[in-house]
């Protein structure tokens, strides 16, 4: 494979602590996410990685620390903003319209790219119409880039669970994001599922350039694919830096194959 | 028999005698016509003939810049897709030899054909393909060439020999404008003795052979094949089995090209049957498990659907099986059964075919294995002529087919236009037809014990022909065996018995040279996981469920069922299956147990379970197992198991009546 070259900081976190009263979340965590590199953040059970990207994402907002973004730096992000800005997510649980189609879902992730106004929408007509056509056409090429077609008309309720995963995946990419923050994609996978899902996430860096920022349980994943890693731990940051880098850290050792004390 | 020009069969039949002067006649008579159409996000594109002869044209200028010579092959590797078919015609606009290769298959696979055959040049698909040629281009360094369809991920691919498909074009047209009259020049030289294509058969054993056909070996089959059935230029037809067998080559290419009829390219491998009813194919061809499995869907349907739907669906279809054959078979009706059977046809059998994607269905075929009997006449009971064939790649497809009226589920029926057959003293199937291939590729022993001097072809199969004048097939020549108190032994007649049952997926029957006949049984996870799951049972997988009793119970009333078919028959009644065991893994290609066919190789399973060999022939009731598996990316895993052996009841042989 070529040698990856990053562009810019895009995202840069620093001293970031958050607190749900006395209950210490994240305890000052600094790092940065560059254009185009795919990051992992990983770490055991509560060891804030999700707070994390909440955090990134503007759902939570820390008490502490400063976060800069595209060059501007602030205290916290807020939600509209950073759907506004280009950062997408998917959920460690499945958060689909269960009883709509694959088509349909992946469609809503092209809401805030809808110009035309509801009214237009529903009677389906004039710009509205191209519109529409334009956004199908989209739609259409994140079903061929997944390989779903085959349930482009399933309502996701009766799909397995991998394939919802994917669909999910497939309703962030249709906001075409600079950021894509995934939470834990492969969990509950089997190795086939793993395998896909993770030449999807190279694939989609690959094709699109699309910054990716990714929680994940398993090592072996996260050490195939990320081009760096931040290990957390009970809210603190144990280390930083490429999977080479992390995986000979004393500390991660520690924390992830135990030590005699 | 006078046909109009220009009609399949009709008088320019002399003079097109390759593929490309088919393809120009066509842009020149049917220009405007669909030839070809490919589903492509979510819409059918679709191309005309004088298209087709353009991108054909392009595509082989292209080769030709690229250095590809007069008989050289072209690897052609994918899905069906619309260009990887073109690459064909372009191969042989130029003189070369297409070889379409089973796109499954893993790298070192690959790399015998592709080295057997001298490959320079190759097609592939997409990425999957380019990595695995990129693979085996390290130990097969005769290609020179490589070209994909499909760019995604191919974007950092930086080799000097590969390309897309839509570079080579650009480089063609650029080489036909530099080079005027040279396509038109070579398009038309080549003539019918000349190769046009050579498949490789995926051979049970040892090492595949590469089949040499002649254009006329094609297309004097095609056509003799269109002459016998009456097809038109306006047959609509889906291309989705491999590319690589000689059946698709048969009526998604050659066919087409001899017509002029369309040919549909699915969007994806698993939108088939989605694709099927939106294109409502006229001219239809799927092995026996394709129409099984679309039957057990329908089945189980209908058990989730409402009582008075159920009522409905079981009284008309009860009705059709009386009637539907006859009325189909052009046999007498009474004016009450017709009369009903109109009323089905509106209420059930319209939408059913119309669900099923064979509402337009002129002619449905299907060959390569034994059809169960309720399959063939449920569909034949809906109106839709289907009939079963009888070939092989050594004779261009046809050799036997049922005419219509004539259809019986046990029999291939009579012999196919030109085509002469015999039955040697072993009971061994012999044909002689202008379909018979050239030769084997660089293998004159192969040839010469397969085909005489004479050009009688030794099919390898034990059949006989029927009183009414049909072919009956048995079971391969040297798989008939003996039981070792002399019994005939005739594994795949008692493998087919079991499969009809639609909880049975794959069997492998043993007995030759044993005291009696026993099975490894492989459950159709579907059917049984559903049976299971109106039972309320609960299971892991495919392994736990294998195991269960309740499932061995029923699997037993079905073997038991087949003891007591068998007990009937004169010839094979005292092989009855006596042990039989459900086995915890599902058969593979992958694992080398099933061929790329899907065929299983009952040696090799033999020697793989070893343990569950011996548990068959002694009288244990456990047996602990532990088999080595490939998973889909290449790595290996060990499957560990207890696997129950169970005895099965027999039957006291029925003397024919003498």
């Amino acid at each position: 494979m070529n040698e990856r070259n990053f562009g810019e900081v895009i995202l840069d976190l620093k001293g970031i602590s958050l607190s749900f009263g006395a209950m210490r979340v994240l305890n000052n965590i600094s790092f940065n996410v560059k254009q185009g590199e795919i990051r992992s953040i990983i770490g055991p059970n509560g060891a804030g990685k999700s707070s994390m990207l909440n955090v990134i994402n503007g759902v939570y907002h820390p008490q502490e620390g400063e976060i800069t973004f595209r060059g501007e730096v602030r205290k916290e992000m807020k939600v509209h903003e950073a759907a506004g800005f280009g950062i997408a997510r998917t959920f460690q649980n499945i958060a689909l319209f269960k009883g709509m189609s694959t088509l349909d879902n992946i469609m809503t992730g092209r809401n805030l790219k809808m110009k035309s106004s509801m009214l237009a929408q529903a009677i389906y007509w004039g710009k509205a119409q191209k519109e529409e056509i334009e956004h199908r056409k989209k739609v259409e090429e994140i079903i061929d880039f997944l390989e779903i077609q085959a349930i482009r008309k399933t309502p996701v309720g009766r799909l397995p669970y991998g394939m919802q995963k994917r669909v999910e995946l497939g309703r962030a990419l249709a906001a075409e994001p600079e950021i894509l923050l995934l939470d834990e994609p492969m969990a509950g996978m089997n190795v086939e599922e793993k395998e896909d899902m993770s030449r999807f996430v190279l694939d989609i860096n690959d094709e699109f350039g699309t910054t990716i920022v990714l929680i994940e349980h398993d090592m072996g994943v996260v050490m195939d694919i990320s081009d760096r890693v931040v290990v957390l731990d009970y809210g603190r940051q144990l280390a930083d830096g490429t999977p080479d880098v992390v995986r000979s850290n004393q500390d991660v050792i520690d924390a992830y194959l135990g030590v005699s004390h | 028999m006078s046909l109009p020009p220009n009609q399949p069969g009709g008088q320019n039949s002399e003079t097109l005698d390759t593929f490309p002067k088919l393809l120009l006649n066509h842009a020149k008579v049917r220009g405007n016509k669909i030839a070809m159409r490919e589903k492509d996000l979510g819409i059918w594109q679709s191309w005309t003939w004088s298209e087709v002869a353009d991108e054909v044209r392009a595509l082989a200028c292209g080769l030709a810049a690229l250095g590809f010579q007069a008989g050289d092959k072209l690897a052609i590797v994918g899905d069906n897709r619309p260009r990887l078919y073109w690459s064909m015609a372009a191969a042989q606009c130029l003189g070369g030899v297409p070889v379409p290769l089973y796109q499954d298959a893993v790298a070192e696979e690959m790399i015998y054909v592709l080295d057997n055959a001298d490959v320079r040049f190759a097609i592939v698909e997409d990425q999957e393909q380019v990595d695995k040629l990129l693979e085996v281009k390290e130990k097969a360094p005769k290609i020179e060439h490589i070209l994909f369809d499909d760019p995604r991920g191919l974007r950092h691919y930086d080799y000097p020999f590969l390309k897309s498909i839509d570079e080579a074009q650009e480089i063609g047209r650029k080489y036909d404008g530099d080079h005027p009259g040279f396509f038109d020049k070579i398009a038309l030289s080549g003539s019918g003795s000349d190769v046009g294509i050579m498949l490789y058969t995926s051979g049970t054993t040892g090492n595949p052979k590469g089949v040499v056909l002649t254009n006329d070996n094609v297309i004097v089959t095609a056509r003799n094949g269109i002459i016998r059935e009456g097809l038109t230029e306006n047959e609509e037809v889906l291309a989705y089995l491999p590319m690589a067998w000689v059946g698709d080559n048969l009526f998604s290419y050659a066919q087409s090209y001899v017509a002029g009829f369309t040919i549909n390219c699915p969007e994806s491998g698993a939108t088939v049957m989605t694709d099927l009813r939106e294109i409502g194919p006229t001219y239809y061809f799927a092995p026996p498990r394709v129409y099984e499995n679309m039957l057990t869907q329908v089945m189980i349907r209908m058990e989730d659907a409402s009582k008075i739907k159920q009522k409905l669906f079981h009284f008309f279809m009860d009705h059709a099986k009386s009637t539907g054959t006859r009325i189909l078979d052009g046999k007498p009706v009474s004016f009450m059964d017709k009369l009903i059977y109109k009323l089905g046809n509106f209420f059930v059998y319209g939408p059913l075919r119309d669900v099923l994607g064979l509402g337009r269905i002129k002619l449905a075929y299907t060959a390569g294995e034994a059809i169960g009997p309720e399959i063939f006449d449920f569909y034949r009971s809906l109106g839709i002529n289907i009939k079963q064939l009888y070939g092989q790649t050594e004779g261009m497809v046809f050799i036997c087919v049922q005419p219509d009226g004539e259809v019986y589920a046990d029999t291939v029926g009579t012999p196919a236009i030109d085509v002469e057959i015999k039955i040697d003293d072993n009971g061994e199937v012999l044909y002689r037809s202008p379909g018979v291939f050239h030769s084997y590729y660089k293998n004159p022993e192969s040839t010469a014990k397969t085909k005489t001097e004479d050009g009688w072809v030794f099919t390898g199969d034990a059949g006989f022909f029927a009183e009414n004048g049909h072919l009956k097939i048995i079971d391969r020549a040297k798989d008939v065996g003996k039981l070792s108190n002399g019994t005939m032994f005739a594994p795949k007649y008692i493998e087919n018995k079991l499969k009809f049952f639609s909880f049975v997926k794959e069997v492998v029957a043993f007995g030759d040279k044993r005291d009696y006949a026993s099975v490894f049984i492989n459950i159709d996870l579907e059917a049984v996981g559903n049976w299971a799951e109106r039972r309320n049972m609960a299971y892991s997988g495919y392994t736990d469920l294998a195991n269960q009793d309740s499932v061995y119970d029923m699997i037993q009333e079905c073997v038991e069922q087949v003891n007591l078919d068998l007990s009937k028959d004169p010839l094979l009644s005292n092989s009855q299956i006596k042990r039989f065991l459900v086995l915890h893994k599902e058969l593979d290609p992958d694992d080398g147990e099933l061929t790329r066919t899907r065929k299983v190789r009952r040696n090799f399973i033999a020697e793989r379970y070893g343990p569950l060999m011996d548990a068959l022939y002694s009288d244990v009731a456990v047996q602990h197992v532990e088999t080595q598996v490939k998973f889909e990316d290449g790595r290996t895993g060990v499957l560990t198991a207890d696997v129950k052996v169970r005895n099965a009841k027999t039957f006291t042989p029925v003397k024919a009546a003498s």
